[in-house]
């Protein structure tokens, strides 16, 4: 079964149509991509699936299921600790690297030092960070690289146990090598998690992801295996795109 | 050569605004100080006020002016960082919009008007709902505490709004609850600012002085409860200057200067605040 299942959605803001009537599954503990050139509605996509949209006063239709359940019969808060989402610049909080972890764990429960502890360490280790900081968990977090504070940001998310981790073009502003450290992570991590992610960067979308949906205008065009999306396209615009002749 | 001109006068104007600060302060002091210690401390600081006769005891009075601020302070904090945060996280723009002058309004009201609705409707509504003379550090704190709504109101809303968006987004993606992203994230993040509002709002308090003499009572003595008369520093200068001579007048130069000395360092204790971002 599908872990997210879309159906027939649609997303307006202020009268501007986002998304028309997109059809899409993602399955369990894969990376799907989701490229397309500007205003092709890629992070309309994302926000629609946490419900983030709705801070930007945006409206939906349509149909958006979580392990088959509709995400709108989802209290907020559990939907949005179980599908994560990475912004395109790092949105440290303000505080220290432990606080910016602990931050989302204490909303939905008491927790003590000891787990506080323990979920540091899981989270950085897995985000690829934890050697990186281990010295300085009480520093202020707006002080590391922007590279670090995005695998922060990773690390904020996996500390609330998500389902799905939504990722909004999250190496748009960061250099090859921290780039490279975010891909290895992803790759780490699939095996747990569902992954979603956004990029305006197709060789990237090449190199992590299992299948690949490509976007234009509020439309999906079409969506495949990754390999087959990159070499044989069904459409030509998915073929212009990827071959670098618009967007 | 016209630029010049310009400069002179403008520069002429700014330095006299320091001068004129320098002289007041000189002045106050000159005036006040030497009594304090002509005086003694332990006068000073005692509660016996008889100025004509040597007894510069300002205790009461101090105790008085503290009052009425914490109390203006406990009506006014709560309502204004209600407020602020009301229209800074959870009102519409068009609300904003409308709401916020109509608050900042409430700083361009006269305080004899508060004053005047304090002796009107507050004064004679505690008389006969709690007893005691009506006019109490009650009925000051709560008037007062509407007079520096409008200083807590604004300065944290601002601080508020001044909050990076993306903190708010960080916030909700893990799930937080508007309410939530409020208390553990932004007023934490706009503590200086709302601190700063709060510390503003404390010198408006502790220097009003026409309100307060309509409708604190004026008794000379440290009040018992809240329901009692009491008088503040202001009220004494306000009330006595006219008639005062000699070291009496020195004296209420003395109130003065202590005055002035607790508003500078509020001031000063708010621009440290602000200051260190």
């Amino acid at each position: 079964m599908a872990k997210i299942s879309i159906k027939k959605l649609c997303l307006y803001y202020n009268g501007h149509q986002a998304l028309r009537s997109i059809n899409l599954d993602v399955t369990d503990k894969e990376i799907m991509a989701v490229i397309g050139p500007a205003n092709s509605g890629k992070s309309s996509l994302l926000r629609a699936l946490n419900r983030m949209y709705e801070i930007d006063y945006a409206r939906i239709s349509g149909e958006i299921l979580l392990d088959g359940m509709d995400i709108f019969d989802i209290p907020i808060n559990d939907l949005r600790r179980r599908i994560g989402i990475v912004f395109a610049t790092p949105v440290v909080l303000p505080g220290s690297i432990r606080k910016n972890l602990s931050y989302g764990p204490k909303l939905h429960r008491r927790i003590g030092k000891a787990e506080v502890d323990e979920l540091v360490y899981n989270a950085l280790k897995s985000a690829n960070l934890w050697d990186e900081v281990k010295d300085r968990l009480d520093d202020s977090a707006s002080r590391l690289s922007g590279g670090q504070q995005q695998r922060l940001c990773i690390a904020r998310t996996l500390a609330m146990h998500p389902e799905v981790i939504l990722m909004d073009e999250p190496c748009s502003g960061l250099d090859p090598v921290s780039t490279a450290k975010i891909e290895a992570t992803m790759l780490e991590l699939k095996k747990d998690y569902t992954f979603v992610l956004v990029t305006n960067n197709t060789k990237q979308a090449a190199r992590v992801s299992d299948r690949t949906a490509f976007f234009l205008l509020g439309e999906l065009i079409e969506v495949g295996k990754t390999q087959k999306i990159f070499t044989r396209p069904v459409d030509t615009r998915t073929d212009d795109y990827i071959r670098g002749r618009f967007g | 050569m016209k630029d010049k001109i310009a400069e002179k006068v403008l520069l002429f104007i700014a330095l006299s605004a320091i001068l004129s600060l320098a002289l007041i302060t000189f002045f106050i002091f000159q005036q006040g100080i030497p009594l304090i210690f002509k005086a003694g401390l332990a006068n000073f600081f005692s509660v016996k006020w008889a100025p004509t006769r040597a007894g510069f005891g300002i205790l009461s009075m101090i105790v008085g002016s503290l009052m009425v601020t914490i109390g203006a302070l406990a009506v006014g904090v709560p309502f204004g960082l209600a407020g602020a945060i009301f229209l800074a996280e959870f009102s519409s723009k068009a609300i904003q919009k409308t709401l916020k002058p109509v608050i900042e309004l409430l700083a361009g009201i006269p305080s004899v008007v508060y004053g005047f609705i304090g002796i009107v409707i507050l004064v004679p509504f505690i008389r006969n709902t709690f007893g005691g003379p009506g006019f109490s550090v009650l009925a000051a704190s709560i008037i007062l505490g509407i007079m520096i709504l409008p200083t807590i109101v604004s300065i944290s809303y601002d601080a508020l709004r001044a909050v990076p968006s993306t903190y708010r987004e960080g916030s909700y993606a893990v799930g937080a609850t508007k309410w939530q992203t409020v208390v553990m994230l932004l007023i934490p993040a706009a503590r200086s600012g709302i601190v700063a509002g709060i510390i503003l709002g404390m010198g408006r308090a502790i220097g009003e002085t026409m309100a307060v003499i309509m409708i604190a009572g004026n008794a000379l003595k440290i009040p018992g409860s809240i329901l009692d008369s009491v008088r503040t520093l202001t009220s004494t200068i306000a009330l006595e200057l006219g008639y005062a001579a000699g070291d009496h007048r020195a004296a209420l130069f003395a109130c003065g200067s202590i005055l002035f000395f607790i508003i500078i360092i509020l001031n000063i204790i708010a621009i440290r605040i602000t200051g260190r971002k």
